[in-house]
């Protein structure tokens, strides 16, 4: 697909919310998103908010690509894509997702303190797919902390889900890979790539 | 060229650009990066100032010398500074002189939600309200410009929205050349505020706020955009991006100069369409000004806020906007057909919250976890440390602003509060208000026992430099202010500082203070958990096969100790485990454990060792 038909597919702009846990590289993930809406020609806004924690909170940033966007905020139904870095924050912004919504999930979990002092629960996977269903059918689960700490670097799982998403959306993936390395240091970007590469390939490789 | 800013970036660049070379602030959500943007560009000057009063001091002391200068900070802040503001309103300055005030609606991290553009109004200075990261870069030359022009300093107020949000801007190369002032200024009518001298400043700045407004009808950052005539919206700040979104057809009046107003081209939009109304976040500041002028705003056919006739109309006053939110009032108000789906999907699933939490191997854990224990009234302060009030620690009690907690808790004792009261407060905020409180606290031979927490670093903003840790905001080698010796000087004799981690000593301490009379500090000192030189001491405990369940490490609330799948055989309760991607080693874990179950650092070591060899 190229930016013609992205932009026949999301006429009105798309709008990507990212959610993870501090610590996962969400704002790198955004950083990556916005530079790319950018040089494909859209007009971007990137809008995340700091949260109190700086480890273990919540991060969420939206990313509205679009001809003219002008909220910065997606509100409830307006994702048309989430990308979801942990999944009790897939769940807990699976609100926000448009009715024909797509959400990518790396398939790993951080248990949170209200969890470990046993206040709470973390919900199952089967719970978590159920109710993701009731939002939207189309969901794409990455190992994306399994694949980079294979790669021997655990901390570019956000690497490899923006590489799912580029399949998906059927970017040029040259493109991504550029501005990836545009934002990271040198001595990262070989681990970068291969991350890339396999989450690229997950999506490649599964049955349509 | 066109590059990728934040609001905050782009305040910065615009600084910049308008030749300002002296920046003046104190870090605060959402205002930080301006300065930390600023501190890296050339031919400017930077710092870290101990309080937003001293900043904005600094600044007008350069805008006096003849330099453009800036000083940032976020909303509260200008509630420290605003002695310093009213001054200056008065006598006005040699060189452009802008303040930043990012306000937080939604209280996304502050504790209230005030609307400073209220503050220019008290204080008869324009406001500037941008409403993305271009505006804040024009907006930010343009205001150094209206500073000179009207004698005046100019308040830029940004909305963490604003701040947070990355858009496009246009920038230059250039950076303007200011002409060199000569010298200081010895004009004492203008600059020495007697009363003789301030009472015939005072009809001056009057007279320049209606001056102001006239400019302001044809300043172009004030501009009307005619669509359909049918609704008219009067709106500034980020508040317009949710006009357009909501209202794609209706005509706008998009004032970037929120104050003062300009009385004629409000009055010339508004007769021009069929029905007007205001959109703004926060207070109904643009909205009761609009009345004032005897304009008829849209009424809905019923009162939506409230039935206190000098509120907002229609938007809601308390949290940030959004499309959603602005278009379900407008639906309220009749003024749009269709509201947002309000349907709900159930999840049938509890969502575990996570909730914000000291960090792993924060060095402010173990104190807590002994106030917890001796169960005395804590009056808190703002910053990392206010987490102390989150479960299973559950410590503070109050919590108000920056340097409140150890007047709050002195006052408990002079009104003869049965208990004895413990102030906890930071190193950087003790050195922005804390310290005025502490020489109150010996003046006036209270008991209050203080202990601050010196990590080393102004650490809920991100790690800023402050007078403690030895480096300026531009990296400079400094002087590092010793606590120790500040504490004894403020005339406090019983002062001991402790490594933080040191479960037993300060528990030992404060008991032993708490039986004794008179003031005490306890000044406990370990570097945060997430600087790069503590980082590289992390070393992961491991929990032995002694765990029994016995649940103390539970209540330190570390989130690396986790709650194991498996149950201790005889009492059946789950054992302990420690995470150990989480884990820093800062054995305050190890130390409170009863039966000797959690391994030390030397006996980690000895362990790897040994399983190596």
């Amino acid at each position: 697909m190229d930016i013609k038909q992205l932009k026949n597919k999301y006429p009105e702009g798309i709008n990507f919310l990212l959610t993870g846990v501090g610590g996962q590289g969400t704002i790198l993930a955004s950083n990556v998103l916005a530079d790319l809406g950018m040089a494909l020609g859209f007009d971007v806004k990137k809008a995340e908010i700091h949260g109190m924690s700086q480890r273990g909170g919540n991060v969420i940033s939206y990313i509205r690509w679009g001809e003219h966007v002008y909220s910065p905020i997606i509100t409830k139904g307006e994702a048309d894509i989430i990308l979801a870095f942990e999944k009790l924050e897939a769940l807990r912004s699976i609100e926000q997702i448009s009715p024909d919504g797509m959400i990518l999930i790396n398939d790993y979990a951080i248990v949170p303190v209200t969890v470990s002092s046993g206040l709470s629960v973390y919900p199952d996977d089967e719970n978590i797919q159920e109710s993701l269903q009731k939002f939207t059918s189309n969901t794409y689960w990455v190992k994306g902390q399994d694949i980079a700490e294979e790669i021997g670097y655990p901390k570019a799982s956000n690497v490899v889900l923006l590489g799912a998403l580029t399949a998906l959306l059927a970017i040029d993936p040259k493109e991504v890979l550029k501005v990836i390395a545009a934002r990271i240091s040198q001595k990262y970007i070989s681990f970068n790539e291969q991350a890339f590469d396999s989450g690229y390939k997950t999506i490649q490789k599964r049955p349509d | 060229m066109k590059r990728i800013l934040s609001g905050n970036e782009a305040v910065a660049r615009g600084a910049w650009e308008a030749g300002c070379s002296v920046a003046s602030g104190y870090p605060g959500t959402p205002s930080t990066e301006i300065m930390e943007t600023f501190a890296r560009y050339p031919n400017a000057y930077a710092e870290w100032a101990t309080n937003e009063k001293v900043g904005l001091d600094v600044s007008i002391g350069a805008a006096y010398a003849g330099k453009r200068a800036i000083s940032t900070m976020k909303h509260v802040g200008l509630n420290v500074a605003a002695d310093a503001l009213f001054y200056v309103a008065m006598t006005g300055v040699e060189a452009g002189l802008v303040i930043v005030s990012a306000d937080d609606p939604s209280m996304h991290s502050s504790q209230n939600e005030q609307d400073n553009r209220q503050f220019a109004k008290f204080s008869r200075i324009p406001c500037l309200d941008p409403a993305d990261s271009q505006e804040a870069r024009d907006f930010t030359i343009a205001a150094f410009d209206l500073s000179e022009q009207f004698d005046t300093p100019v308040l830029l107020r940004m909305t963490t929205r604003v701040c947070h949000t990355s858009s496009p801007v246009e920038v230059t190369e250039q950076q303007q050349q200011i002409p060199e002032k000569g010298k200081y200024p010895r004009n004492p009518a203008k600059y020495v505020m007697i009363p003789a001298n301030a009472r015939r400043r005072h009809p001056v700045i009057e007279e320049r706020v209606s001056e102001l407004s006239r400019f302001a009808e044809n300043f172009p950052y004030n501009r009307i955009e005619y669509r359909s005539k049918d609704l008219g919206i009067i709106t500034g700040g980020v508040a317009y991006q949710y006009a357009r979104e909501v209202f794609p057809n209706a005509s706008i009046l998009k004032l970037g100069m929120v104050y003062p107003l300009p009385v004629e081209m409000i009055r010339t939009f508004s007769e021009s369409v069929e029905k007007v109304i205001v959109l703004e976040e926060l207070d109904p500041f643009i909205e009761d000004q609009v009345r004032l002028m005897g304009i008829e705003l849209y009424k809905p056919a019923k009162p939506i806020n409230s039935d206190y006739a000098h509120t907002k109309s229609i938007f809601p006053i308390p949290g940030e906007l959004n499309s959603a939110i602005v278009r379900h009032a407008a639906y309220l108000a009749g003024l749009i057909n269709v509201d947002i789906k309000q349907e709900q999907i159930n999840l049938n699933v509890p969502l575990p919250a996570r909730p914000p939490t000291l960090c792993p191997g924060c060095p402010h854990r173990s104190s807590f976890y002994v106030l917890s224990k001796l169960k005395v009234p804590v009056n808190g302060d703002i910053g990392c440390y206010t987490l102390g009030v989150a479960p299973p620690l559950s410590t503070i009690d109050t919590c108000g602003c920056m340097g409140a907690g150890i007047g709050v808790a002195h006052g408990a004792a002079v009104a003869g509060d049965q208990e004895r009261h413990v102030a906890v407060i930071g190193d950087s905020t003790f050195f922005h208000t804390g310290i005025s409180a502490l020489i109150n606290v010996a003046y006036n031979r209270s008991n209050v026992i203080t202990i601050i927490m010196d990590n080393r670093v102004t650490g809920m903003t991100g790690h800023q430099e402050n007078p403690g840790t030895g480096f300026t905001l531009q990296n400079q080698a400094t002087i590092e202010l010793d606590i120790e010796k500040l504490v004894l000087a403020c005339g406090i004799e019983k002062v001991l500082t402790v490594e933080a981690f040191q479960v037993d000593v300060i528990e030992k301490t404060l008991k032993q203070w708490m039986k004794e009379d008179g003031p005490a500090v306890l000044i406990t000192r370990e570097e945060c958990a997430l600087l790069p030189s503590a980082r590289k001491r992390y070393l992961p405990l491991q929990v032995t096969d002694q765990c029994n369940g016995c649940t103390v490490c539970f209540r330190i609330g570390c989130p690396a100790i986790l709650k194991s799948e498996e149950l201790d055989p005889k009492y059946h309760r789950p054992l302990a485990i420690i995470d150990q991607e989480l884990c820093t080693g800062c054995e305050i874990c190890a130390q409170v454990c009863p039966r000797d179950a959690i391994l030390f650092r030397d006996q980690v070591i000895a362990l790897t060792k040994s399983e190596v060899g």
